[in-house]
């Protein structure tokens, strides 16, 4: 009895001490960005001298976090949306109309999600440039929706797999057409994989980095991860600022997690366990 | 027909016949004609365009000595690839990409399972415990490495703040290459924790309670249980968690350019931050492209080995 609860006690402390470790970073970015930089207590104490706001001002004004919030907002917004269509549209005949033709394409999509980003930065930078997409939303979201497309054409055809077909014959006895069919039938069951897809998508888009910071050097089309990091580079020692900026940019996203928290993580898991 | 012909047919036959009429190719459905293909063509256009023809445009340019923006460059053979085997810098930058993957994928294991296990059990405070974990996944790496910047900058960072307080020297955290690896992957580990974490919960929860009450009546205690019961059935979760985490680790890039950018020199560089330093620093895009062609091919086997033990594994799983 006695053992039991020392052991309970310890698993306590060990997620105390988890909580507490994964806290901090976002302890100290909230005390130094309300310090001014002249107050040089301790990144641990909360400020001692006043709380100075204009660290957010600059973030703001000088680094434009709230122009990238609105950039990544669009461009995550039309990649997610062109991501669960896409992918929807072509899982159905993946997942109904078992060819061989249709096996390979479906292997050649799914070999796709193992390609790194970075592996295609090189020519896929210049292609954009040649076609004037970079520094440019349609840029910036083809390069997002190729990147994403492949997992999310592969949750979707295996959901449909789950399907019963019954339904589908009996739309097309009646006479519907095929895209009547997909529009009224198919999709309105698809709900639950959507969910994932699109939250997979967001998740990933709106915090994407390794070709976004390349892609879209301009700050007025720049989304939020480039625009952090070029506004902690060019802040140099004054770092309130930036810790600013980076609270500012966690604060849709803890809006979003507060809300949706159960879809987040059962997407998540549904996402990974594929 | 001839006679051979006729005498391989009908087994042939007898084994085609039976699956066109059972499974066919519609699966029964009239509307799954070859026209319902269409439907693909427009993912497949844009995975032509902009994956496909940029992949074999990769692996064309990794054959000259393009420099990135002028018009013309010769072709070089596979001497960049030589090149490869003697640059000092890829070499440091393919070590810290295994070290990143290895290291990541070992600790997020570990980390994972035994928070989904002290989670596993009624606790108060378990829900908000479990939400605070997950957080990080959920934040641009690229901001998480910003914020772990404020913890482990020299003059001014939180760890520093706590060394001086208990009397120390202040340690140059990310300019020591040893400790600036060692916090990338912490700090990796640290913000992607979460997705394995969840992962086993989810498989732990998959886990009929009757095994356990079984077991207890036979006197088998936790670890016994954990090791006999839960640690098999935990096997696909295992497979899904380890692949993830290699990945991720294996093309690791936002946190280090936060970080520390690659340096000192190319210290802490992964060969995903070696790839944009060669094209956009070094003006070498035909190296560049090499080096890309190279982390796929890395990728590529990584994942299919994996995947191949694991699954393996998990079919002898009970």
């Amino acid at each position: 009895m006695n053992r039991a609860r020392l052991g309970h006690v310890a698993i306590a402390l060990g997620l105390v001490v988890a909580v507490v470790v994964q806290l901090a970073p976002f302890y100290i970015a909230l005390t130094t960005s309300l310090k001014a930089p002249t107050e040089l207590t301790s990144q641990w104490l909360l400020p001692q001298q006043g709380v100075y706001w204009q660290n957010f001002r600059i973030a703001i004004e000088d680094g434009g976090i709230l122009r990238a919030i609105g950039n990544s907002a669009i461009v995550t917004v039309v990649s997610t949306v062109a991501v669960c269509l896409l992918g929807a549209l072509a899982a159905y005949p993946l997942a109904r109309r078992r060819s061989t033709l249709n096996r390979l394409v479906l292997g050649g999509i799914v070999a796709l999600i193992m390609i790194p980003p970075l592996s295609i930065l090189v020519p896929l930078y210049s292609l954009l440039t040649d076609l004037g997409g970079t520094n440019t939303y349609w840029g910036a979201v083809v390069a997002m929706v190729v990147t994403q497309l492949p997992l999310s054409v592969f949750l979707y055809t295996a959901f449909m797999r789950e399907l019963p077909v019954a339904i589908e014959e009996a739309a097309a006895v009646d006479g519907a057409n095929l895209l009547q069919m997909l529009f009224r039938i198919v999709f309105p069951m698809l709900k639950p994989v959507t969910a994932t897809v699109a939250i997979l998508t967001s998740v990933a888009v709106w915090n994407e980095y390794a070709l976004s910071v390349f892609l879209l050097r301009d700050p007025e089309v720049r989304t939020i991860a480039p625009t952090i990091s070029t506004f902690l580079a060019s802040q140099g020692n004054s770092l309130g600022a930036a810790a600013a900026a980076a609270l500012i940019s966690v604060a849709p996203v803890l809006l979003a997690y507060l809300v949706l928290q159960r879809y987040f993580i059962k997407g998540m898991v549904a996402g990974a366990e594929r | 027909m001839s006679g051979v012909d006729e005498a391989v047919r009908p087994r042939a036959a007898a084994e085609t016949a039976p699956r066109r009429t059972l499974r066919g190719r519609t699966g029964g459905n009239p509307l799954a004609t070859r026209r319902v293909n269409l439907l693909y063509l427009p993912a497949l256009a844009l995975f032509a365009v902009f994956t496909v023809y940029p992949l074999v445009q990769g692996v064309l340019l990794s054959l000259t000595d393009w420099n990135g923006f002028s018009r013309d460059s010769d072709f070089v053979g596979l001497a960049n690839y030589a090149r490869l085997i003697t640059d000092a810098a890829f070499h440091t930058s393919l070590g810290n990409t295994l070290v990143y993957g290895v290291g990541s994928t070992l600790l997020q294991q570990v980390a994972g399972l035994a928070l989904a296990l002290a989670l596993d059990r009624p606790l108060r405070g378990r829900a908000l415990a479990r939400a605070i974990i997950y957080l990080p996944v959920l934040v641009s790496p690229v901001v998480m490495g910003a914020m772990y910047y404020l913890l482990f900058s020299y003059n001014y960072g939180g760890l520093n703040d706590v060394v001086v307080a208990l009397g120390g020297e202040r340690v140059a955290w990310l300019s020591d290459s040893g400790a600036a690896v060692a916090i990338i992957v912490a700090v990796n580990s640290a913000q992607f924790v979460g997705i394995s974490m969840v992962i086993y919960l989810a498989g732990l929860q998959t886990i009929p309670a009757e095994f356990h009450e079984a077991a207890m009546l036979d006197g088998a205690g936790y670890w016994r249980r954990f090791a006999d019961i839960s640690l098999p059935l935990l096997q696909p979760a295992f497979a899904a968690s380890v692949v993830l985490n290699l990945i991720g680790g294996l093309k690791l890039f936002d946190v280090i350019d936060v970080l520390t950018g690659g340096g000192p020199g190319y210290s802490t560089s992964s060969v995903s931050t070696l790839i944009s330093t060669a094209y956009f620093d070094n003006r070498s895009a035909g190296y560049a492209s090499a080096i890309g062609i190279v982390l796929f091919l890395l990728i590529a086997v990584a994942t299919l080995v994996v995947d191949a033990l694991l699954r393996r594994r998990r079919l002898g799983a009970p």
